[in-house]
Protein backbone atom coordinates (compact mmCIF):
# COMPACT_ATOMS: atom_id res chain seq x y z
CA UNK A 1 0.00 0.00 0.00
CA UNK A 2 1.09 3.00 -1.08
CA UNK A 3 2.27 5.86 1.59
CA UNK A 4 -0.78 8.20 0.52
CA UNK A 5 -3.03 5.27 1.15
CA UNK A 6 -1.99 4.54 4.36
CA UNK A 7 -2.28 7.79 5.43
CA UNK A 8 -5.91 8.45 3.86
CA UNK A 9 -6.76 5.46 5.95
CA UNK A 10 -5.86 6.96 9.03
CA UNK A 11 -7.38 10.18 8.49
CA UNK A 12 -10.30 9.50 6.74
CA UNK A 13 -12.47 8.92 9.82
CA UNK A 14 -11.16 11.89 12.02
CA UNK A 15 -13.98 13.70 13.94
CA UNK A 16 -14.66 17.28 12.33
CA UNK A 17 -16.60 19.86 13.99
CA UNK A 18 -20.11 19.89 13.58
CA UNK A 19 -21.33 23.79 12.17
CA UNK A 20 -24.89 22.27 11.60
CA UNK A 21 -25.83 23.80 8.45
CA UNK A 22 -23.93 25.28 5.76
CA UNK A 23 -23.83 28.27 4.67
CA UNK A 24 -23.06 29.41 0.63
CA UNK A 25 -22.53 32.63 -0.23
CA UNK A 26 -23.46 33.81 -3.54
CA UNK A 27 -20.35 34.82 -5.46
CA UNK A 28 -20.42 37.35 -7.77
CA UNK A 29 -19.20 36.80 -11.72
CA UNK A 30 -16.10 35.31 -11.88
CA UNK A 31 -14.88 38.15 -14.16
CA UNK A 32 -15.63 40.79 -11.54
CA UNK A 33 -14.33 38.52 -8.05
CA UNK A 34 -11.39 39.43 -6.75
CA UNK A 35 -9.76 36.61 -5.50
CA UNK A 36 -7.35 34.97 -2.33
CA UNK A 37 -5.96 32.21 -1.84
CA UNK A 38 -6.12 30.59 2.14
CA UNK A 39 -3.67 28.05 2.22
CA UNK A 40 -3.70 25.47 5.36
CA UNK A 41 0.14 24.68 4.13
CA UNK A 42 1.77 26.03 6.91
CA UNK A 43 3.69 28.59 4.30
CA UNK A 44 5.47 31.50 5.48
CA UNK A 45 7.27 34.58 4.05
CA UNK A 46 9.30 35.31 6.80
CA UNK A 47 12.57 33.01 6.38
CA UNK A 48 11.69 31.46 10.50
CA UNK A 49 10.78 27.93 8.94
CA UNK A 50 9.13 27.29 11.83
CA UNK A 51 4.62 27.44 12.60
CA UNK A 52 4.52 29.27 15.98
CA UNK A 53 1.13 30.40 15.44
CA UNK A 54 -1.03 26.97 16.56
CA UNK A 55 -4.50 27.83 14.90
CA UNK A 56 -3.19 31.55 13.91
CA UNK A 57 -2.14 32.77 10.34
CA UNK A 58 0.14 34.58 8.71
CA UNK A 59 -0.27 37.07 5.63
CA UNK A 60 1.53 36.39 2.32
CA UNK A 61 2.28 39.25 0.13
CA UNK A 62 0.72 38.35 -3.00
CA UNK A 63 3.74 38.85 -4.86
CA UNK A 64 6.04 36.61 -2.38
CA UNK A 65 7.53 33.54 -3.74
CA UNK A 66 10.51 32.91 -1.56
CA UNK A 67 8.04 31.08 0.73
CA UNK A 68 9.29 28.01 3.91
CA UNK A 69 7.01 25.08 4.19
CA UNK A 70 6.46 25.08 7.69
CA UNK A 71 4.06 22.86 8.71
CA UNK A 72 3.99 20.24 11.20
CA UNK A 73 3.24 16.93 9.42
CA UNK A 74 5.84 14.88 7.70
CA UNK A 75 2.98 12.95 6.00
CA UNK A 76 2.59 14.16 2.92
CA UNK A 77 4.91 14.82 -0.45
CA UNK A 78 7.34 17.89 -0.15
CA UNK A 79 8.92 17.61 -3.19
CA UNK A 80 6.80 18.89 -5.40
CA UNK A 81 6.00 22.11 -3.17
CA UNK A 82 9.72 22.44 -3.04
CA UNK A 83 9.81 22.67 -6.93
CA UNK A 84 6.92 24.37 -8.10
CA UNK A 85 4.96 26.33 -5.38
CA UNK A 86 1.92 26.27 -7.58
CA UNK A 87 1.52 22.66 -7.15
CA UNK A 88 -0.12 24.08 -3.57
CA UNK A 89 -0.17 27.93 -4.02
CA UNK A 90 -1.39 28.48 -6.63
CA UNK A 91 -0.16 32.44 -6.97
CA UNK A 92 1.08 32.32 -10.39
CA UNK A 93 -2.15 30.74 -11.90
CA UNK A 94 -4.01 33.07 -10.31
CA UNK A 95 -2.10 35.99 -11.85
CA UNK A 96 -2.24 34.96 -14.95
CA UNK A 97 -6.13 34.21 -15.08
CA UNK A 98 -6.42 38.15 -13.68
CA UNK A 99 -4.52 38.99 -16.70
CA UNK A 100 -6.54 37.15 -18.97
CA UNK A 101 -9.41 38.57 -17.75
CA UNK A 102 -10.84 35.03 -16.12
CA UNK A 103 -10.90 36.89 -12.55
CA UNK A 104 -11.24 40.25 -11.99
CA UNK A 105 -8.40 40.59 -9.60
CA UNK A 106 -6.00 39.31 -7.08
CA UNK A 107 -5.78 40.11 -3.39
CA UNK A 108 -3.22 42.37 -2.07
CA UNK A 109 -2.12 39.61 0.49
CA UNK A 110 -3.25 35.67 0.39
CA UNK A 111 -2.96 33.77 3.94
CA UNK A 112 -1.82 30.78 5.93
CA UNK A 113 -3.18 28.33 8.49
CA UNK A 114 -1.42 25.27 9.37
CA UNK A 115 -3.90 21.97 8.96
CA UNK A 116 -3.53 18.71 10.84
CA UNK A 117 -4.27 20.84 13.90
CA UNK A 118 -4.44 18.21 17.01
CA UNK A 119 -7.17 20.15 18.52
CA UNK A 120 -10.52 19.21 16.50
CA UNK A 121 -12.86 21.46 17.72
CA UNK A 122 -10.72 24.13 16.57
CA UNK A 123 -11.88 26.37 19.16
CA UNK A 124 -9.67 29.30 18.69
CA UNK A 125 -9.97 29.53 14.77
CA UNK A 126 -13.45 29.12 15.15
CA UNK A 127 -14.05 31.76 17.38
CA UNK A 128 -11.30 34.30 16.73
CA UNK A 129 -8.70 33.58 14.10
CA UNK A 130 -10.81 32.37 11.12
CA UNK A 131 -13.18 35.31 11.80
CA UNK A 132 -9.92 37.78 12.18
CA UNK A 133 -8.71 36.31 8.63
CA UNK A 134 -11.96 37.40 6.85
CA UNK A 135 -11.88 40.30 8.20
CA UNK A 136 -8.89 40.73 6.73
CA UNK A 137 -9.86 39.77 3.50
CA UNK A 138 -12.97 41.48 3.74
CA UNK A 139 -11.40 45.13 4.14
CA UNK A 140 -8.81 44.22 0.77
CA UNK A 141 -12.20 43.79 -1.27
CA UNK A 142 -11.93 40.41 -1.44
CA UNK A 143 -14.81 38.18 -2.46
CA UNK A 144 -14.02 34.59 -3.55
CA UNK A 145 -11.22 32.86 -1.69
CA UNK A 146 -9.52 29.64 -2.94
CA UNK A 147 -8.60 27.06 -0.27
CA UNK A 148 -5.77 24.51 -0.74
CA UNK A 149 -5.07 22.10 1.54
CA UNK A 150 -1.62 19.58 1.43
CA UNK B 1 -9.68 23.77 5.80
CA UNK B 2 -13.02 22.51 5.88
CA UNK B 3 -13.69 25.05 9.32
CA UNK B 4 -12.66 27.72 7.37
CA UNK B 5 -14.78 27.31 4.25
CA UNK B 6 -17.67 27.37 6.77
CA UNK B 7 -16.08 30.50 9.19
CA UNK B 8 -15.71 32.37 5.63
CA UNK B 9 -19.34 31.79 4.50
CA UNK B 10 -20.64 32.69 7.32
CA UNK B 11 -18.28 36.37 7.60
CA UNK B 12 -19.96 36.94 3.60
CA UNK B 13 -17.01 35.30 1.84
CA UNK B 14 -17.98 32.59 -1.23
CA UNK B 15 -15.60 29.68 -0.84
CA UNK B 16 -14.09 27.05 -2.88
CA UNK B 17 -11.85 24.34 -1.72
CA UNK B 18 -9.38 21.32 -3.08
CA UNK B 19 -10.24 18.26 -0.69
CA UNK B 20 -7.27 15.19 -0.62
CA UNK B 21 -8.94 13.37 1.91
CA UNK B 22 -12.69 12.76 0.50
CA UNK B 23 -14.05 11.54 3.81
CA UNK B 24 -12.97 14.63 5.81
CA UNK B 25 -15.05 16.96 3.28
CA UNK B 26 -18.11 14.39 3.38
CA UNK B 27 -17.79 14.58 7.53
CA UNK B 28 -16.92 17.98 7.69
CA UNK B 29 -19.45 19.40 4.55
CA UNK B 30 -17.50 22.48 3.62
CA UNK B 31 -20.26 24.45 1.13
CA UNK B 32 -18.43 24.12 -2.10
CA UNK B 33 -15.33 21.24 -2.54
CA UNK B 34 -13.13 20.26 -5.82
CA UNK B 35 -12.12 16.42 -4.38
CA UNK B 36 -8.70 15.48 -6.41
CA UNK B 37 -7.53 12.19 -6.28
CA UNK B 38 -3.97 13.82 -5.96
CA UNK B 39 -1.05 12.84 -3.98
CA UNK B 40 -1.14 14.68 -0.40
CA UNK B 41 1.13 17.73 -0.72
CA UNK B 42 -0.03 18.19 -4.44
CA UNK B 43 -3.41 19.31 -4.60
CA UNK B 44 -3.23 21.31 -7.92
CA UNK B 45 -1.83 17.77 -9.31
CA UNK B 46 1.06 18.49 -11.39
CA UNK B 47 4.42 20.33 -9.94
CA UNK B 48 6.11 23.02 -13.44
CA UNK B 49 2.92 21.86 -15.62
CA UNK B 50 0.97 24.97 -15.52
CA UNK B 51 -1.88 23.68 -18.00
CA UNK B 52 -2.99 20.73 -15.86
CA UNK B 53 -2.90 23.35 -12.85
CA UNK B 54 -5.54 25.37 -14.65
CA UNK B 55 -7.85 22.69 -15.62
CA UNK B 56 -7.81 22.05 -11.87
CA UNK B 57 -8.67 26.09 -10.92
CA UNK B 58 -11.34 26.03 -13.78
CA UNK B 59 -12.93 22.86 -12.28
CA UNK B 60 -12.80 23.89 -9.09
CA UNK B 61 -13.94 27.68 -9.52
CA UNK B 62 -17.13 26.49 -11.80
CA UNK B 63 -18.35 25.33 -8.45
CA UNK B 64 -18.50 29.02 -7.31
CA UNK B 65 -21.97 29.18 -9.22
CA UNK B 66 -23.52 26.55 -7.08
CA UNK B 67 -25.27 27.57 -3.79
CA UNK B 68 -26.86 24.43 -3.43
CA UNK B 69 -24.51 23.60 -0.71
CA UNK B 70 -22.41 21.05 0.69
CA UNK B 71 -21.55 20.64 -2.81
CA UNK B 72 -18.54 17.83 -3.15
CA UNK B 73 -17.22 16.95 -7.30
CA UNK B 74 -14.42 14.71 -8.06
CA UNK B 75 -12.46 16.06 -10.48
CA UNK B 76 -11.71 13.61 -13.32
CA UNK B 77 -8.23 13.68 -13.52
CA UNK B 78 -6.39 11.13 -10.98
CA UNK B 79 -2.68 10.68 -9.73
CA UNK B 80 -0.86 8.23 -7.19
CA UNK B 81 1.72 9.07 -5.51
CA UNK B 82 4.94 6.54 -6.14
CA UNK B 83 6.06 5.92 -2.79
CA UNK B 84 7.10 2.65 -3.56
CA UNK B 85 9.70 3.31 -6.19
CA UNK B 86 12.43 5.84 -4.86
CA UNK B 87 14.11 8.20 -6.91
CA UNK B 88 17.27 6.63 -9.06
CA UNK B 89 19.83 8.90 -7.47
CA UNK B 90 24.06 8.47 -7.37
CA UNK B 91 25.54 9.06 -4.37
CA UNK B 92 29.00 10.57 -3.29
CA UNK B 93 31.69 7.62 -2.74
CA UNK B 94 32.72 7.83 1.25
CA UNK B 95 35.45 10.61 1.33
CA UNK B 96 36.58 10.39 4.93
CA UNK B 97 36.16 7.04 6.86
CA UNK B 98 36.65 8.62 10.18
CA UNK B 99 33.11 10.85 9.93
CA UNK B 100 29.92 8.86 10.60
CA UNK B 101 28.40 7.39 7.01
CA UNK B 102 25.67 9.92 7.25
CA UNK B 103 27.51 12.96 7.99
CA UNK B 104 30.25 12.07 5.63
CA UNK B 105 27.40 11.58 3.02
CA UNK B 106 25.66 15.10 3.68
CA UNK B 107 28.90 16.82 2.91
CA UNK B 108 29.26 15.03 -0.05
CA UNK B 109 25.94 15.80 -1.18
CA UNK B 110 26.58 19.76 -0.52
CA UNK B 111 27.93 20.79 -3.83
CA UNK B 112 24.70 19.75 -5.61
CA UNK B 113 22.63 21.27 -2.86
CA UNK B 114 24.41 24.37 -3.40
CA UNK B 115 24.00 24.37 -7.13
CA UNK B 116 20.55 24.15 -6.81
CA UNK B 117 20.19 27.01 -4.14
CA UNK B 118 22.71 28.88 -6.14
CA UNK B 119 20.34 28.19 -9.44
CA UNK B 120 17.18 29.24 -7.67
CA UNK B 121 18.19 31.44 -4.82
CA UNK B 122 15.53 29.36 -2.58
CA UNK B 123 16.02 26.76 -0.20
CA UNK B 124 13.95 26.09 2.54
CA UNK B 125 17.04 25.39 4.85
CA UNK B 126 16.87 28.25 7.33
CA UNK B 127 16.97 26.74 10.36
CA UNK B 128 20.48 25.08 12.28
CA UNK B 129 23.03 27.27 10.46
CA UNK B 130 21.63 26.34 7.06
CA UNK B 131 23.25 23.37 4.96
CA UNK B 132 26.65 24.19 6.63
CA UNK B 133 25.42 23.82 10.52
CA UNK B 134 23.68 20.87 9.08
CA UNK B 135 26.82 18.10 9.71
CA UNK B 136 27.02 19.16 13.48
CA UNK B 137 23.70 18.86 14.33
CA UNK B 138 23.88 15.23 12.80
CA UNK B 139 27.16 14.87 14.78
CA UNK B 140 24.34 15.26 18.00
CA UNK B 141 21.97 13.02 16.27
CA UNK B 142 24.87 10.12 16.48
CA UNK B 143 25.60 10.38 19.68
CA UNK B 144 21.68 9.47 20.15
CA UNK B 145 21.74 6.89 18.12
CA UNK B 146 25.24 5.30 20.10
CA UNK B 147 23.17 5.45 23.35
CA UNK B 148 23.61 9.11 24.65
CA UNK B 149 20.62 10.67 26.52
CA UNK B 150 18.93 12.88 23.94
CA UNK B 151 18.52 15.46 26.60
CA UNK B 152 22.05 15.96 26.69
CA UNK B 153 21.67 16.71 22.48
CA UNK B 154 21.10 20.72 23.56
CA UNK B 155 18.01 20.37 21.39
CA UNK B 156 14.57 20.36 22.60
CA UNK B 157 11.77 17.85 21.75
CA UNK B 158 10.76 19.93 19.01
CA UNK B 159 13.97 20.48 18.03
CA UNK B 160 14.84 17.61 17.30
CA UNK B 161 11.84 16.90 15.48
CA UNK B 162 12.60 20.21 13.39
CA UNK B 163 15.94 19.21 12.69
CA UNK B 164 14.39 15.55 11.13
CA UNK B 165 12.45 17.79 8.55
CA UNK B 166 15.55 20.35 7.85
CA UNK B 167 17.44 17.55 6.67
CA UNK B 168 14.75 16.15 4.80
CA UNK B 169 14.20 19.09 3.48
CA UNK B 170 18.31 19.39 2.60
CA UNK B 171 18.23 15.47 1.27
CA UNK B 172 14.98 16.42 -1.49
CA UNK B 173 16.26 19.54 -2.70
CA UNK B 174 19.35 17.61 -3.08
CA UNK B 175 17.10 14.52 -5.31
CA UNK B 176 15.89 17.81 -7.55
CA UNK B 177 19.52 19.41 -8.42
CA UNK B 178 20.53 15.29 -8.71
CA UNK B 179 17.46 14.24 -10.92
CA UNK B 180 17.34 17.35 -13.01
CA UNK B 181 13.43 17.21 -12.96
CA UNK B 182 10.68 16.71 -10.27
CA UNK B 183 10.44 13.34 -9.37
CA UNK B 184 6.73 11.60 -8.87
CA UNK B 185 5.42 12.37 -5.20
CA UNK B 186 7.26 11.02 -2.52
CA UNK B 187 9.89 9.28 -5.02
CA UNK B 188 12.57 11.30 -3.07
CA UNK B 189 11.21 10.87 0.26
CA UNK B 190 11.69 7.18 -0.77
CA UNK B 191 15.30 7.64 -1.89
CA UNK B 192 16.12 9.33 1.33
CA UNK B 193 14.57 6.82 3.80
CA UNK B 194 15.53 4.08 2.08
CA UNK B 195 18.80 4.57 -0.23
CA UNK B 196 20.31 6.78 1.96
CA UNK B 197 22.77 6.92 5.24
CA UNK B 198 20.88 9.69 6.47
CA UNK B 199 17.79 7.93 5.85
CA UNK B 200 19.22 5.34 8.15
CA UNK B 201 20.39 6.90 10.78
CA UNK B 202 17.03 9.01 11.10
CA UNK B 203 15.05 5.67 11.20
CA UNK B 204 17.26 4.45 13.97
CA UNK B 205 17.00 7.95 16.18
CA UNK B 206 13.58 7.60 16.10
CA UNK B 207 14.10 3.54 17.31
CA UNK B 208 16.17 4.94 20.10
CA UNK B 209 14.11 7.83 21.09
CA UNK B 210 10.78 5.99 21.36
CA UNK B 211 13.09 3.19 23.29
CA UNK B 212 13.77 6.34 25.70
CA UNK B 213 10.07 7.31 26.09
CA UNK B 214 11.08 10.70 25.06
CA UNK B 215 7.90 12.82 24.32
CA UNK B 216 6.63 12.25 20.60
CA UNK B 217 7.23 15.87 19.89
CA UNK B 218 10.99 14.68 20.01
CA UNK B 219 10.25 11.44 17.61
CA UNK B 220 7.55 12.09 15.19
CA UNK B 221 9.04 13.71 12.47
CA UNK B 222 11.39 11.54 12.54
CA UNK B 223 10.38 8.64 10.15
CA UNK B 224 6.94 10.06 7.41
CA UNK B 225 3.80 7.07 7.89
CA UNK B 226 4.80 4.32 5.08
CA UNK B 227 8.45 3.87 5.49
CA UNK B 228 9.87 1.41 7.05
CA UNK B 229 10.76 1.68 10.65
CA UNK B 230 14.30 0.99 11.77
Amino acid sequence: MSSDAIVRRSVESLDAFDFGTTAAVAAPPLAEARVAIVTTAGLRADGLGRWSEGQGFVTLPAAARDLQLAHLSVNFDRSGLLADLNVAYPADRLDELAAQGVIGSVATNHLSFMGAQPDHTLTTMRLDTGPAAARQLLADGVDVVLLTPV
Amino acid sequence: MSALAHIFEQAGLATVGLSLVRGQAERARPPRMLHVEFPLGRPLGRPGDPAFQHRVLDAAFALLARTDAPVLVDHPEVIVDESDAPLACTLPPRHDPSLHPAVDELIGLRPAWRRRFEATGHTGVVRFGGADGLPAMVEALVRIEQGAPWQDSGLGAPELGQLAVELRTFYEEVALELAGHTPAARQSESWLYRETEMGLLLRRVQAALKAAEAPRDAWFRFVPTGQPPA
